[in-house]
């Protein structure tokens, strides 16, 4: 097992009182193993990704346990995580068209960090740099390092960015909605450089979307998060084929095919819930159509059968045993 | 770059003629003039005055007269004040002493308020972040007219380290007490303005991507924070800078220092055409220069400024 996250929580301090973004989220990661974590807006997949390479900002807080190859990291002091963080652990952000520093040279964003991690010379850098440049597919990649990054497209720098994650052959990428502020032709380009940039680094990926099509295609594992918890997780195959939380369920009814196009986008009503005042019971009961009275108060029991795990009261279809 | 640094030094020179111009003229159509007095003189002394100035001769060509002496000999013409003294005397004999202490200030202002902005933005909400906001708010509220007296108090009369005034061609510890009162406010807005822009940039995506690169703290505020969050605090250095190296009608007033600030209002209330011209174009000039500095920085700073 390379990573292990155990009751992770995350809050945040706020003049409105205490946000809680994350609530006992459990979950882990093998090595070359692809999980997506996907959830709307606001259910705690982007914090539960800050949190691990603590990166939350100042107000944030974060509980439980993250292990790296058995070491705990959550809440380590800065000099111990920044010997795992791009080495062992490297992230790829959200807006490519904010996460560069604007200010300073390809070259030098990228150079840095083997210069630091590595103690390489800065020539031997730059060499390196050139080569992880290519094999995200930058062209020209010689001219174009010396080039500030408002001199590239989208594209091109979550390219950069991708390039920079991976420059000490990391074991995990975590790409938070790598493709979300792209148009959709480079989303598609960026999911294949990221499918073949993994199979030939051997990383684990974990990919936080909001994408169901992108995780059909490119995830083994799947974990459905709402309002800071885990809903459902599993083999994304059988996740897909018989979802057993209904906000599953929802989520992938809610995706578009092209032979339905006439007819109306089915959604899940609702808004999800203030994280400043959780619900009693299940997180979800306000928009879930099988509602039942002990959804309302009691919080359902983490359900596990084979690889299949889930949170509900009266999950959709029953999972069948082994024979 | 260089072709950038070209064209900004070409748009001033436009800038300086129209300073120049709108002075001149501003100056000649005010009532009055530096001959009017209470008791109003014969109407053949005022001629012969007039006369001897140049007063009495068509507007443009006095205009056209006065350009052609400062470019060529750097001559601002006669005080209409001080009988003995040219106007490039006063400023001769001024504008060293104001740009001595003036640029000390400056030099302390910023070497003592970035640092502390910066100190206060890192360990936001700390004590040291209080202690930082605390004092400049402190100095804030003590512009050199409150700064001055109290100096001379503490230094001069209960210390007796100090001399209460005077220049002695600048020697130390005549500057000193002018470089503190001058420095103090400046110094508390530059730490103030250092720290909310670094708070801001603190936050900003890039600066989580260069922690989640495992950077250690120090390279992440002064390879990455510390530039960008410079903008703001330049653009509002380049005046302050010209306003402190033509120093300040007070210091120059309360220790007796004979810089350029006192000469300024002196030759306002005195109706001194020639030496509010010649200081009017001394501190344009170097407001003009210094915002072509600030610029070139800015673009050296944020390469999507450089077109």
């Amino acid at each position: 097992m390379l990573l292990d996250v155990h009751n992770l929580k995350v809050w945040f301090k706020t003049g409105d009182g205490q946000v809680n973004a994350v609530n006992g989220l459990s979950f882990s990661l093998d090595a070359h193993e692809t999980l997506a974590i996907v959830g709307e807006s606001g259910s705690g997949k982007s914090q539960t990704a800050f949190a691990i390479l603590g990166l939350l900002a100042r107000n944030g807080y974060a509980s439980g346990s993250v292990r790296f190859k058995g070491k705990e990291i959550l809440n380590r002091p800065a000099g111990e995580l920044n010997r795992v963080r791009a080495r062992q652990l490297a992230m790829v952000f959200q807006d490519p068209m904010t996460s560069l520093n604007p200010y300073m040279r390809i070259a030098d964003q990228m150079t840095e960090v083997l210069q630091y991690h590595q103690s390489m010379s800065r020539q031997d850098a730059l060499s390196e740099s050139l080569r992880m440049l290519d094999a995200v597919q930058i062209p020209d990649a010689v001219s174009r390092i010396n080039n500030y990054p408002h001199q590239f497209s989208g594209g091109m720098r979550q390219r950069v960015m991708i390039a920079m994650a991976l420059l000490c052959r990391p074991e995990i990428l975590i790409a938070d909605e790598p493709t979300t502020a792209l148009d959709m032709t480079v989303q598609r380009q960026i999911l294949d450089l990221l499918a073949s940039l993994r199979d030939e680094f051997g990383m684990a990926v974990i990919l936080i979307t909001h994408d169901m099509g992108i995780v059909a295609e490119f995830c083994e594992s799947t974990l459905v998060m709402y309002g800071g918890r885990m809903m459902e997780a599993g083999g994304t195959e059988t996740l897909f084929k018989s979802p057993l939380h209904p906000y599953t369920s929802g989520l992938l009814s809610a995706i578009l095919s092209l032979d339905a196009c006439h007819q109306d986008l089915p959604t899940i009503g609702g808004e999800p819930p203030l994280m400043t005042e959780l619900p009693l019971g299940c997180p979800f009961h306000d928009r879930c159509d099988s509602v039942q009275s002990i959804c309302r108060t009691t919080l359902p029991k983490m359900e596990s059968i084979e690889r299949r795990r889930y949170a509900c009261h009266r999950p959709l279809a029953q999972p069948r045993n082994p024979p | 770059m260089f072709q950038f640094i070209l064209r900004r030094l070409l748009i001033a020179l436009p800038t300086l003629f129209i300073l120049i111009a709108a002075t001149f003229l501003l100056m000649h159509l005010a009532p009055g003039g530096p001959f009017t007095t209470e008791k109003p003189l014969p109407d053949e002394v005022m001629a012969n005055l007039e006369a001897k100035y140049g007063l009495d001769e068509p507007l443009a060509r006095q205009f056209g007269t006065y350009l052609f002496d400062l470019v060529t000999d750097f001559d601002f013409g006669p005080s209409f004040v001080f009988k003995d003294l040219s106007v490039r005397d006063i400023i001769l004999q001024g504008f060293p002493v104001t740009l001595t202490y003036g640029f000390w200030a400056f030099i302390v202002a910023i070497s003592v308020g970035i640092p502390l902005g910066v100190a206060a933005a890192v360990h936001q909400n700390s004590w040291l972040d209080y202690l930082a906001v605390g004092v400049s708010i402190g100095a804030q509220v003590l512009p050199n007219f409150v700064m001055a007296p109290i100096l001379v108090l503490i230094f001069t009369l209960w210390l007796g380290w100090l001399p209460g005034g005077g220049w002695q061609g600048g020697q130390i510890e005549y500057v000193i007490m002018p470089v503190i009162a001058l420095s103090t406010s400046f110094m508390a807005s530059v730490a103030r303005m250092t720290r909310s822009s670094m708070l801001e940039i603190l936050h900003s995506n890039f600066i989580r991507t260069a922690r989640a690169k495992g950077l250690n703290g120090t390279s992440v505020i002064w390879r990455h924070a510390l530039k960008p969050a410079m903008l703001p605090v330049i653009s509002f250095l380049g005046p302050v800078f010209v306003a402190m190296i033509t120093g300040s009608m007070i210091i120059d007033y309360y220790f007796g220092t004979g810089g350029i600030g006192q000469f300024f209002t002196n030759a306002a209330l005195s109706r001194d055409y020639g030496v509010m011209m010649g200081v009017t174009i001394l501190v344009g000039t170097l407001t003009i220069l210094f915002t072509t500095v600030v610029d070139i920085l800015y673009a050296w700073i944020d390469p999507r400024i450089r077109y």
